[in-house]
């Protein structure tokens, strides 16, 4: 493909004051892609998502977003694309309607074009029957739509939304994502940054970004087989014994505990007999124990572990 | 400029105005409540002294010279007392302002042509009221005498004095005028300096800023409705002033609305600009009455007159833009002036507004920092 892509990040940093927020990222997103950008709370997702948007300058580094740089260019950056701020940034004394007419109005989409696209906004964000209720009084998921619906009102090429999906409830996080689909059909490019590693599976690509730095970047499941490490399950009877014993172990990679089992990253070399006969050798009785396919959360853990 | 863009910003400021209970109290009853109470509270005329009379003598003279005092209308007597201790028992209690005291001997020595003294006491606490009823007081007993001795005294220079602009020199009439340059240049800064400071603390100036929308487009849009209140305030300020307050409007008001409006437009920036710096509410409304409400209330001659004040006052008021206004609302009211005569001060306040504007979207910055 000779397309230009969508969004090219190069060397992006970001200070604020003595603090690092963003170190060097570099990344490139293709038109028609679903870009997650994966990571913990304070990790830099928010000053990606304000410089890619142009509303935050970098110290230094460059981005072009739909063809525009975020530093020459901001405003035809801004023409281009649709943002949802973390916050929700729409007016609560506004109705669902004036909200987007507003919107429509900045972005000076014409008169003619409107009613058809609002009506296809309201329709697949299934706010229709709301549309004269004001925003404050809509729930939590119905606000992400309305955001989502007045981001899209000028149809525009790249679509960038931080972390979305925050504290938005399961069914209504599918509705979400069931729209986010739709979009990818119509080759809209869609660059969004999450905190949930089961939002993470559901994109095209993604990226895992720690203390400001991209760790990897690939499809999902090509990142659960990059490990070279085997991912062990172990139900062991005594859970937190065997979690601090384990740790001693030279040579684990990564270990955490989900409710009644531990998963252990191995290197490729160790094998399970290592584990269990350093386990039962101090008489934790093993209940089961079988490898498994690493999940995001067990490559995201064991990529920190190595970069801290 | 994008006249779409400013009529959406300016609509959205509207409909957002009239579902705040808070702003439209403000915006509309503030300004008439600040009129009824400070231009029925805000009087420098001295009359009705309250009075209270010790009269030892108690001879037809005397008598004569107290209805003198009751019948001339400034002063009223409370009591005749028959003790001079009274006398500083009613001082004390602020239940007089005033005390006369007419000694025993008062008319024998009118008739026998000596020196007659009395005494007069006045509360000093209030040395305005003093220095006034002072003067009311000496021109009684000067036509006392004068009637007393049959023969009007002869002066070398008689002062024959004409009030002009204001001839019954009622301080309502120069203090009104200049409240509706105060209440206006208060009321409009306070409510725009609120607007910008919402949208960052509401987090929506994040979603605005990412939109293709000019900062000069932003602050037009914003500064449009309170434009639009502000001149109702104003229209309404003028009616009551002429109708309830019964000031006379001699001069133009078209010459009045059309200085008011530029007059608002700069103070409007100049709540953006409060508004722009601060980023939040609280502190914007703080800025904004540190900002116009004193500046407009002791420094724009409003209420005191500025040649009386010290020196470095006197220059710092040359930046108080109120100054400018109040001095043209008065001239307007009182002299009928017209453009000609104030065109100085109308060309400041033109000035001033052009600047804060260009100031203000200087400020706005599309960026977080």
């Amino acid at each position: 493909m000779n397309e230009p892509a969508a969004i090219v990040a190069r060397s992006l940093t970001r200070t604020f004051g003595k603090t690092t927020a963003l170190t060097g990222l570099d990344f490139e997103i293709m038109r028609g892609e679903l870009y997650g950008l994966v990571g913990p709370d304070g990790a830099g997702k928010t000053t990606t998502m304000r410089i890619l948007s142009g509303v935050m300058l970098p110290t230094s580094g460059d981005a072009l977003v739909a063809g525009h740089s975020v530093i020459k260019e901001p405003e035809r950056v801004k023409e281009k694309i649709g943002y949802m701020s973390q916050r929700f940034g729409l007016y609560e004394d506004l109705t669902v309607i004036e909200n987007i007419h507003f919107y429509a109005d900045l972005f000076e989409v014409p008169t003619k074009e409107r009613p058809p696209r609002i009506d296809r906004l309201l329709g697949f964000s299934n706010l229709t029957p709301f549309k004269d209720r004001l925003a404050g009084n809509l729930s939590g998921g119905m606000k992400q739509k309305l955001g989502l619906a007045c981001a899209l009102i000028h149809t525009p090429q790249v679509l960038l939304l931080d972390e979305p999906t925050n504290g938005v409830d399961p069914v209504s996080r599918r509705d979400f994502w069931k729209i986010l689909y739709d979009l990818l059909r119509e080759k809209i490019t869609i660059f969004l940054s999450t905190a949930y590693l089961d939002e993470a599976e559901r994109c095209t690509r993604i990226g895992l970004i720690h203390a400001g730095r991209i760790l990897l970047e690939d499809q999902p499941a090509l990142l659960r087989r990059s490990l070279d490490i085997r991912m062990v399950e172990i139900r062991p009877d005594n859970i937190r014994r065997a979690a601090r014993i384990l740790e001693e172990i030279q040579g684990i990679a990564a270990l955490s505990v989900y409710g009644d089992r531990i998963h252990v990253g191995l290197g490729k070399t160790d094998s399970l007999q290592t584990v269990s006969g350093a386990l039962e050798s101090r008489g934790i009785r093993i209940d089961s124990i079988r490898e498994i396919i690493p999940s995001l959360e067990d490559v995201f853990i064991s990529r920190v572990a190595r970069h801290d | 400029m994008s006249i779409l863009r400013v009529k959406a910003i300016t609509k959205k400021e509207f409909i957002q105005v009239g579902r705040d209970t808070f702003s439209l109290l403000m915006a509309f009853l503030m300004p008439v409540m600040l009129l009824v109470i400070f231009g029925y509270a805000i009087t420098l005329d001295v009359n009705k002294i309250r009075t209270v009379v010790y009269d030892q003598d108690k001879s037809s003279e005397s008598r004569e010279l107290i209805s003198r005092f009751r019948d001339c209308g400034y002063f009223t007597v409370e009591a005749y007392l028959d003790n001079h201790l009274d006398i500083d028992s009613n001082l004390d209690s602020g239940n007089a302002f005033a005390a006369i005291w007419i000694p025993r001997d008062f008319s024998k020595k009118l008739q026998a042509r000596i020196d007659s003294p009395i005494q007069i006491i006045l509360d000093g606490s209030d040395s305005n009221t003093a220095t006034i009823a002072q003067g009311y007081i000496l021109a009684i007993t000067e036509e006392y005498n004068a009637k007393f001795r049959g023969v009007r005294a002869v002066p070398l220079v008689d002062a024959r004095i004409r009030v002009w602009y204001n001839t019954e020199l009622k301080s309502r009439n120069f203090i009104v005028p200049g409240l509706i340059a105060v209440i206006m240049s208060v009321i409009v800064a306070l409510l725009t300096s609120l607007t910008i400071a919402r949208e960052w603390e509401r987090g929506t100036m994040e979603q605005l800023i990412s939109t293709p929308v000019k900062t000069s487009e932003l602050i037009l849009g914003k500064l449009i409705p309170y434009f639009v209140i502000g001149l109702i305030d104003t229209l309404v300020a003028i009616g009551m002033s002429v109708f309830l307050f019964d000031v006379a409007l001699r001069g133009s008001i078209v010459l009045l609305i059309a200085l008011s409006s530029i007059f608002l437009f700069g103070s409007l920036s100049f709540g953006i600009f409060i508004s722009i710096i601060s980023k939040s509410q609280v502190l914007a409304a703080q800025m904004a009455m540190i900002g116009t409400f004193l500046p407009a209330f002791l420094l724009s001659g409003f209420m005191f007159a500025i040649s009386n004040m010290p020196k470095p006052l006197q220059v710092l008021t040359y930046a108080v833009p109120a100054r400018y206004f109040v001095s043209i609302v008065k001239s307007i009211f009182l002299k009928g002036s017209t453009l000609t005569m104030i065109g100085v001060e109308a060309l400041l306040l033109v000035i001033y507004a052009v600047a804060v504007f260009m100031i203000a979207n200087r400020k706005l910055a599309k960026r977080i920092m």
